[in-house]
């Protein structure tokens, strides 16, 4: 490291020598135990996890890894089932995201003006976000019960023979596909929409009132001032909002849907992470393959944090 | 602009300054969209208000229709809490006869029938959470309070790669990595541990207190301890009596972070534990399968582990979106 920028750092006194060495070990005290412990327990594993995708592993048969190539990859890759769980979380996302932008920035717009109680409302609409997904998906479950749950008596749904069965996809008796992956889209902006909205609200507030002076000056409607001046300035904040829910979408869906449906009904809402959980925890312990397709959210996982983490180190620097 | 080139102004600006903000009846506008927010408020807390309704409803009640009125029970809590035998008819009748004697939760065991045996699993699921939480935020806020320190105050090398690669910690999916630590656990005997759910929610919390709590450090100017150290104190004594104190409040915000975020967690504890160490969020979900779905203890179990987590929302709504955005984004 340059030894010119280092000194930089150091305060401008007699015994500089001692300070800085006193310094160094320091920083390495301070940064070594950190560092190791994330060394053991997230690139080891991963390292691990790597090996174990080439070979034929079961954690359950003890018989030790089997080399095998890549046999692994190409079943996880021409395998439909694999392809129709990122659909499902594709569809998740897009669904979910799409209406958590759109809902949080109408919200985020209705808070900018601040009104007696508004910072006790800002508390409240943050509570289903800091609850255990796990818990939320149990909520719900109880409210889309069919015939004792609030959620279709609440829609006006009076008899239950003749109302949605949300989370089993069912109309009225009829199959409906599609009604459950709905209805943990719905969950999900219900958690989500008041992070978003405040992420924008916090985006709009930063907004220099200069920049809506000169369009008054300059005689700007309020479409204009909204389309030229809010909607730049707050991109980067939705941008981080739209990456964060997309990594969510990954992670966190997991103990929402397992709280929900667990997957079902038939598959309809086994995002990816439930279907690796499957994979390599349930049956027959397929831990070679889990393995495989394990890497392949990894290397989405790492492109979409890659770019979550940049906007926030600009979002921190701006 | 252009637009003010073409055609001159055709009278002075009279609005406020800024139009998008300020219209006339701006008063009548504040009011509505107060309470439009107020309203989708309470549309967010409905579920929340429902689930508190039902852990106080009785078994029968539970599964009727919706109806906002009903005689309220401490049934949920009761059964959540203890473990119970149905009883015999001659002991219904002694149990009826020495009514006067018994503890509220006798009581309501024996009006269903039923006799207390001893407290139910979900007390030691609920110290699980507890000590695990506990054990692991000390440990996540502890090395991460020393790591923010140096990346707030000395020129690492690399600083940025390294706070990536902190971070990235975070975004993996449990599933993908819970199985070779599953394995790795295996091996050294820290599956289903203390221990090992300790340490592996330390490693995911790391990210978070580093982040936010070098967030806070970059606050407290360098000028302090710089001072301190023209008067004689080494830098780890300026550390410990100048920057510590001044960090107080976000280490308190931190340390709360990390607790929800341990207490909360359900995919490792779901993966890497079984009888002895797991916690209190997969064990609700699994309420489920014993005998007969029994709603309203497992909205009485939820609703115990919520409130803990509510008080605190509430007592830290300062910080909330800061903790939530890894300390990159302030209100």
């Amino acid at each position: 490291m340059d030894p010119v920028v280092e000194s930089g750092t150091e305060p401008p006194i007699q015994e500089k020598q001692t300070r800085s060495l006193s310094d160094r070990s320091l920083l390495s005290l301070f940064i070594w135990p950190t560092l190791i412990i994330l060394i053991v327990f997230n690139v080891f594993p991963l390292a691990y996890s790597l090996f174990l995708s080439f070979t034929d592993y079961s954690a359950v048969v003890f018989k030790p890894p089997e080399w095998v190539g890549f046999e692994n990859f190409e079943r996880v890759l021409f395998s439909e089932a694999l392809w129709e769980s990122f659909s499902i979380t594709g569809r998740y996302v897009f669904m979910s995201v799409g209406l958590e932008l759109v809902l949080g920035f109408g919200l985020a717009l209705l808070l900018r003006e601040q009104f007696t109680g508004s910072g006790i409302i800002t508390t409240i609409i943050l509570i289903p976000m800091m609850l255990s997904p796990v818990v939320v998906g149990l909520f719900w479950k109880l409210m889309y019960n069919p015939t004792f749950g609030y959620f279709n008596y609440l829609l006006g749904f009076s008899d239950p023979s003749q109302a949605p069965d949300w989370l089993a996809s069912r109309f009225a008796g009829e199959p409906m596909p599609g009604l459950a992956l709905w209805a943990v889209v719905l969950v999900d902006v219900w958690m989500w929409t008041p992070f978003v909205a405040l992420l924008i609200y916090s985006g709009l507030k930063a907004i220099p009132d200069y920049l809506y002076e000169a369009a008054v000056i300059d005689r700007a409607s309020s479409w204009f001032q909204f389309r030229r001046i809010t909607l730049p300035q707050v991109a980067p904040l939705m941008l981080i909002a739209v990456l964060f829910r997309t990594i969510e979408a990954f992670t966190k869906s997991f103990d929402l849907i397992m709280g929900m449906t667990g997957g079902g009904p038939g598959g309809q809402t086994e995002v990816v992470a439930i279907r690796i959980y499957q994979q390599a925890f349930l049956g027959q312990f397929q831990t070679g393959r889990s393995s495989a397709f394990a890497y392949m959210v990894l290397i989405v996982i790492i492109a979409i944090s890659n770019l979550y983490i940049r906007n926030l180190n600009k979002a921190k620097e701006g | 602009m252009s637009s003010f080139a073409e055609t001159g102004p055709r009278e002075p600006v009279t609005e406020g300054i800024r139009v998008d903000k300020v219209q006339p009846r701006a008063q009548l506008g504040k009011k509505i969209r107060a309470i439009i927010v107020i309203i989708v408020a309470i549309i967010l807390l409905v579920p929340v208000f429902v689930m508190t309704m039902t852990a106080f409803k009785s078994r029968t009640d539970v599964v009727l229709p919706p109806k906002l009125f009903f005689e309220p029970t401490l049934e949920g809590f009761v059964f959540l809490l203890t473990d119970r035998a149905q009883l015999s008819d001659e002991a219904l009748a002694e149990g009826k006869a020495n009514i006067d004697q018994m503890g509220i939760f006798e009581r309501v065991a024996l009006s269903s029938g039923q006799g207390i045996n001893g407290p139910s699993d979900f007390i030691k699921r609920l110290t699980n959470s507890i000590i695990i939480a506990f054990g692991a935020t000390i440990a996540s806020v502890t090395l991460g309070l020393f790591a923010a320190y140096a990346f707030s105050r000395f020129e690492v090398p690399g600083e940025g790669d390294l706070l990536f690669f902190i971070l990235s910690g975070r975004m993996l999916p449990a599933v993908v990595v819970a199985i070779p630590i599953f394995l790795m656990y295996r091996q050294l005997g820290l599956h289903d541990t203390y221990l090992g759910m300790i340490l592996i929610y330390t490693v995911f919390n790391l990210s978070l207190t580093v982040w936010l709590l070098k967030g806070f450090i970059d606050e407290i100017p360098r000028e302090y301890e710089e001072a301190a150290m023209v008067d004689g104190y080494s830098r780890f004594q300026a550390f410990y009596k100048i920057v510590l104190p001044q960090t107080a409040t976000g280490i308190a915000a931190t340390t709360v972070f990390s607790l929800i975020f341990v207490w909360n967690e359900y995919a490792f504890a779901l993966m890497l534990t079984s009888q002895n160490a797991r916690t209190a969020p997969p064990a609700i979900a699994t309420m489920l399968g014993r005998g007969g779905i029994e709603w309203s203890a497992i909205a009485a179990g939820t609703l115990a582990f919520l409130i803990p987590v509510l008080i605190v929302i509430f007592a830290l709504r300062k910080h909330l979106l800061r903790g939530v955005t890894f300390g990159a984004i302030r209100q």
